[in-house]
């Protein structure tokens, strides 16, 4: 396959490529969180255990799956920056960390509301919750250092350095429900063992954690399309863009 | 319908999360529209024709 990575490494080619990209994922999003819901809510049972309570699955823990891959991801396109001063890999941290936020912030509210019905609370200091938490704050906290450093250039590498930090803590967050005696269940699908769901709760699912994949491509690609404007502006590129120049 | 709507007696705790869910996601959105309409309206203005020197660095988001 004769596609060059490294032409689009820089902002002005990247940005017209995300631009094409953006509408296709928007729609697969919207198309699959239809299907989704229309499995979750319609076709799928009510649980025997937990009855209708079970159906804020659906978006939990496509939610909490989202809230930590996005931090690695994000890590890692900030580890890039580090090594090899990459200019667009560090607008594609930057441009995914508000919805590494939201994912979190979903799956701590989703994960209350779930919990006050099958455990008799909203909150409780085990392992899995305070970790999730803690990755909000370091959500918060890049998005936080970001605003607070004046030259983007050092504003890239500080956010790096607090991603790669962070990143210990996504481990600790996947594997608290093992390591420690949590009131969180634990992993309800595995690669290893055959899931402990019916086909059609678990199909529901997938299809959900798909969509919230296609939305967070979606939305970081068109972020980081604002990012390069933002950030090349002046530049005589961004000046011929058809939608800068004709006003 | 209302049936499904009672959720089981679970509606406030279903409701609940997928009613914030949307608006979070509906808020995200607006706001990544305007962000993209404020940087066209930012590149506009630092376009070429203007002295490069009026351009600030890392200026309003």
């Amino acid at each position: 396959m004769a596609f060059n990575w490294y032409k689009y490494a820089s902002p002005a080619a990247f940005y017209p490529l995300a631009g094409r990209l953006v509408p296709w994922f928007s729609w697969a999003a919207a198309i699959l969180a239809v299907l989704g819901l229309a499995v979750g809510l319609g076709i799928a049972p009510t649980d025997f255990q937990q009855g209708d309570a079970y159906r804020i699955i659906y978006i939990h823990v496509p939610a909490a799956w989202m809230s930590m891959f996005i931090y690695l991801v994000m890590a890692f396109w900030g580890a890039l920056a580090l090594g090899f001063n990459t200019r667009l890999s560090a607008m594609l941290a930057q441009s995914l960390a508000p919805t590494g936020a939201l994912m979190t912030f979903i799956a701590l509210w989703t994960g209350a509301l779930w919990g006050r019905p099958t455990w008799g609370t909203y909150w409780a200091w085990d392992a899995r919750m305070t970790s999730e938490l803690i990755l909000l704050f370091l959500y918060l906290g890049v998005i936080a250092l970001r605003n607070a450093v004046e030259d983007p250039r050092r504003a890239d590498r500080a956010c790096s350095v607090l991603s790669l930090v962070g990143a210990v803590n996504v481990p600790i967050i996947y594997f608290s429900v093992q390591w420690w005696n949590t009131l969180h269940q634990g992993a309800s699908v595995s690669l290893t063992a055959a899931p402990r769901m019916a086909t059609i709760m678990l199909s529901g699912m997938l299809i959900m954690a798909l969509a919230a994949w296609c939305y967070t491509i979606a939305v970081s690609l068109h972020r980081v399309r604002s990012i390069i404007l933002e950030r090349e502006r002046g530049g005589a590129w961004v000046g011929a863009l058809p939608e800068v120049c004709s006003g | 319908m209302s049936e499904f709507l009672a959720m089981g007696g679970y509606a406030f705790y279903v409701w609940g999360a997928y009613g914030i869910t949307a608006i979070v996601i509906a808020v995200e959105v607006i706001a990544a529209r305007a962000r993209r309409r404020a940087a066209l309206s930012d590149a506009r203005l630092a376009s070429p024709e203007e002295p490069a020197s009026t351009i600030i660095p890392g200026g309003a988001p």
